[in-house]
């Protein structure tokens, strides 16, 4: 079984409702994943406020940290390689780099890739 | 109701014992007098105050810090503070801590960044004060535990947690919420449950409710009553501070005074009324230190010094309010908020003001964020040109919940509404919602004036936290940040748009709480503009031997007020009736002190 890992840049919920604005983007994301977890694929998702050791463990996200800094937040990774950095890909682009079949034209549920929005949080 | 004696309540008493009240109630005074007393009996007691601006430091005369402090001559007893700042700062250190050198610099500064947040702070709080309620071991040495616990609304929220959050735990499926700063809180259920467990456990825990005989303060504890009652802590008792019999017959203000205690407790209400009570009479000074704090349960006369210093000199370079006023009129609009110790009448100074700048034509909003507020009963009735209202933090929090989920509804399917929905109802939304008032609010100081009645100290500094933690973040994002907030901090630093008015009694503590506040506006690039000083009894008005000798003490603090901390400051005179009413609140804005022979000023 595949399997997607998400690093988070720090943040104290997955949907950042504790910024100054809320983002969109977030809970959609959140959504996605569930998607995509659904087609089974193994999604694990860590944030540096709250799995620091997530981080610690992976050679790979450490290596990529140093080299971008945080920058390069949220990083995803497929069976440990790298496939996505410093953004929140759209659904499709979920499906196309995860070798996933897409969903039909007309369900797509979202647009344009989202840039990542630093959100003050706990 | 039961009229109980002291020394048979504090014989009896349960193993864990909470003060709480309005702010001011002396809710301090009394937990430090009962510890000393109930110590005294041999009883192995540990003292603990939750409130971010502690001074059990200075009622005690012992510094303090979060581990158990011995208090000399007072064997057996033993008191803390559970310090939310530090607290915050232990628990950062604890999860970052591991990292260092394994991840890069740049990402531990915003692992901490994150961290430093106002729910980090209230979650680290939490966890201190759950260690002392539900780990039996953490306090096995000790009888007793007493809780001197913050101004209301924050004790309502602390004692609330508990309830809350077990139910969070319980509810919370994805495990992606905000409580995420307290890594492995699932972990910690047990611990919760046996908080939760002590607090309406009867037989563990009383809940003492500290009120003057004044109407607002016995409204105020009738509401903590019904609803920590409703949370299934049955086990009060009111302890009524202050009660006051006039001495001296011949003394207007005295018998007022007098008359002005017995009418609240006669419209006490009924449930209230129901419960054991203790009497605790109005002292002619300030309980400060062991000695002192022991004569208030234990019966003996207090050590009295002669204090009898010529107060007119320290007063006649006080302004009267309504001078203070002719001041702020000059700005033609802005905001002005009056902040300070619970209790020290910032309430009536708002609505005074707000009043008189009506009256003289201006349009005034008075609007308040403290949880407990009654600016409506204050003002009672309405007064042209002057619109009042409140920052309600349920209001707020459920209005913004709603405009959120609306804004995100085009963008999210029902797996995502309802992950955003799961995140919104944690502790977070609502300290944002509150937030994001606020600066609505001081934003219309642009075309009128707004008198802000802010919320308690602890809470207010934490608001301010917030503003502070918000402008750095919000310069640094400005994604589709309303105006309001982005607006906010510059706002409250413009001395022409702002102006702070610290209002405080002239006793001890108030004055030094209100000094540290002073401190900490002026660290956050707010400098206030004015100091109160409300509810002088100084003067030639009381002739009562406790009113009297109350006056008297206030010199050194009024002369600390106008030698060190402001360069502008006014007296008010307590008044025989409450001020409440748009006539009696003009009134005291015009009024000053009276002294026979100056004619300075």
């Amino acid at each position: 079984m595949n399997k997607v890992e998400v690093f988070d840049p720090p943040m104290c919920c997955s949907t950042g409702v504790c910024g100054p604005s809320v983002d969109p983007a977030l809970a959609r994301f959140s959504s996605d994943l569930h998607w995509l977890a659904n087609q089974r694929i193994a999604v694990e998702r860590y944030n540096l406020a709250q799995q620091p050791q997530a981080f610690a463990a992976s050679e790979v996200v450490k290596t990529v940290l140093k080299q971008y800094g945080n920058e390069c937040l949220p990083l995803i990774l497929l069976n440990g390689a790298v496939i996505s950095k410093g953004c929140y890909p759209t659904r499709d682009e979920l499906a196309r780099l995860t070798g996933v079949e897409p969903e039909q034209p007309g369900q797509a549920q979202t647009g344009a890739k989202l840039p990542v929005i630093n959100t003050r949080c706990c | 109701m039961t009229t109980e004696s002291t020394t048979g309540f504090l014989e009896h008493a349960t193993r864990i014992l909470f003060f709480t009240g309005k702010g001011g109630v002396g809710k301090t005074s009394l937990a430090c007098a009962a510890s000393v007393s109930m110590a005294q009996q041999g009883q192995k007691v540990l003292l603990v105050s939750t409130d971010p601006a502690s001074n059990l430091d200075e009622v005690l005369g012992v510094r303090l810090s979060g581990a158990p402090t011995a208090i000399p001559g007072a064997a057996g007893l033993f008191a803390l503070n559970i310090d939310p700042e530090a607290a915050a700062k232990a628990y950062r250190d604890r999860v970052i801590g591991p990292y260092r050198g394994v991840l890069p610099e740049a990402s531990l500064n915003s692992m901490e960044e994150q961290l430093s947040g106002a729910c980090t702070v209230e979650i680290a709080a939490f966890d201190e004060f759950t260690k002392l309620l539900g780990d039996a071991q953490a306090t096995a040495g000790f009888d007793h535990i007493i809780f001197d616990t913050a101004p209301t609304g924050h004790t309502l929220r602390l004692l609330q947690l508990p309830a809350a959050w077990t139910g969070f735990i319980d509810e919370n499926t994805t495990g992606t919420s905000c409580l995420g700063p307290l890594a492995g809180l699932e972990t910690q259920k047990s611990l919760y449950d046996s908080s939760l467990q002590a607090l309406t456990d009867a037989s563990t825990t009383t809940l003492v409710l500290v009120s003057r005989p004044e109407r607002s303060s016995l409204a105020e504890a009738n509401r903590t009553r019904a609803e920590l009652a409703e949370m299934g802590i049955a086990n009060q008792r009111l302890f009524l501070n202050g009660v006051f019999v006039a001495q001296d017959r011949s003394d207007a203000a005295a018998c007022a005074l007098e008359v002005r205690g017995q009418e609240a407790l006669a419209g006490m209400p009924a449930e209230l009324a129901k419960l054991p009570r203790i009497e605790v009479p109005l002292l002619p000074y300030a309980p400060m230190g062991v000695e002192n704090l022991r004569s208030v349960f234990g019966g003996m006369s207090p050590i009295r010094k002669a204090v009898h210093k010529d107060l007119s000199d320290a007063i006649h370079s006080a302004l009267p309010l309504s001078a203070l006023i002719d001041e702020l009129e000059k700005m033609g609009h802005g905001v002005v908020m009056t902040m300070g110790k619970g209790g020290v009448g910032k309430t009536t100074i708002a609505s005074a003001i707000a009043i008189e700048l009506a009256h003289r034509g201006h349009p005034v909003y008075l609007s308040t964020t403290d949880p407990a507020a009654h600016l409506a009963a204050t003002v009672g009735g309405s007064v042209p040109n002057l619109s009042v209202s409140r920052i309600d933090p349920a209001t707020e929090t459920r209005q913004y919940t709603e405009a959120v989920l609306a804004k995100a509804a085009p963008h999210l399917d029902e797996q995502g509404m309802a992950l955003l929905a799961e995140d919104l109802r944690s502790p977070c939304t609502e300290e944002i919602a509150v937030f994001s008032a606020f600066a609505r609010t001081v934003a219309q100081g642009e075309h009128a004036f707004v008198v802000l009645d802010t919320a308690p100290t602890g809470h207010t500094i934490l608001l301010l936290d917030a503003a502070e933690a918000y402008h750095r973040d919000v310069t640094r994002t400005m994604s589709d940040v309303p105006d309001a907030v982005r607006q906010l901090l510059p706002r409250l630093r413009d001395p022409e748009f702002t102006r702070v008015l610290l209002v405080t009694l002239p006793e001890a503590t108030p004055v030094h709480e209100a000094a540290r506040l002073q401190d900490d506006l002026r660290r956050a690039g707010i400098k206030p503009y004015a100091w109160i000083v409300n509810q002088s009894f100084a003067g030639d008005g009381f002739r009562d031997p406790v009113l009297a000798e109350r006056g008297s003490r206030e010199a050194p603090y009024i002369a600390e007020v106008r030698d060190r901390l402001t360069t502008r400051f006014a007296v008010i005179p307590w008044k025989p009736d409450a001020p409440v009413g748009p006539e009696l609140l003009r009134e005291l804005a015009g009024d000053s002190l009276v002294f026979a022979g100056t004619s300075k000023g």
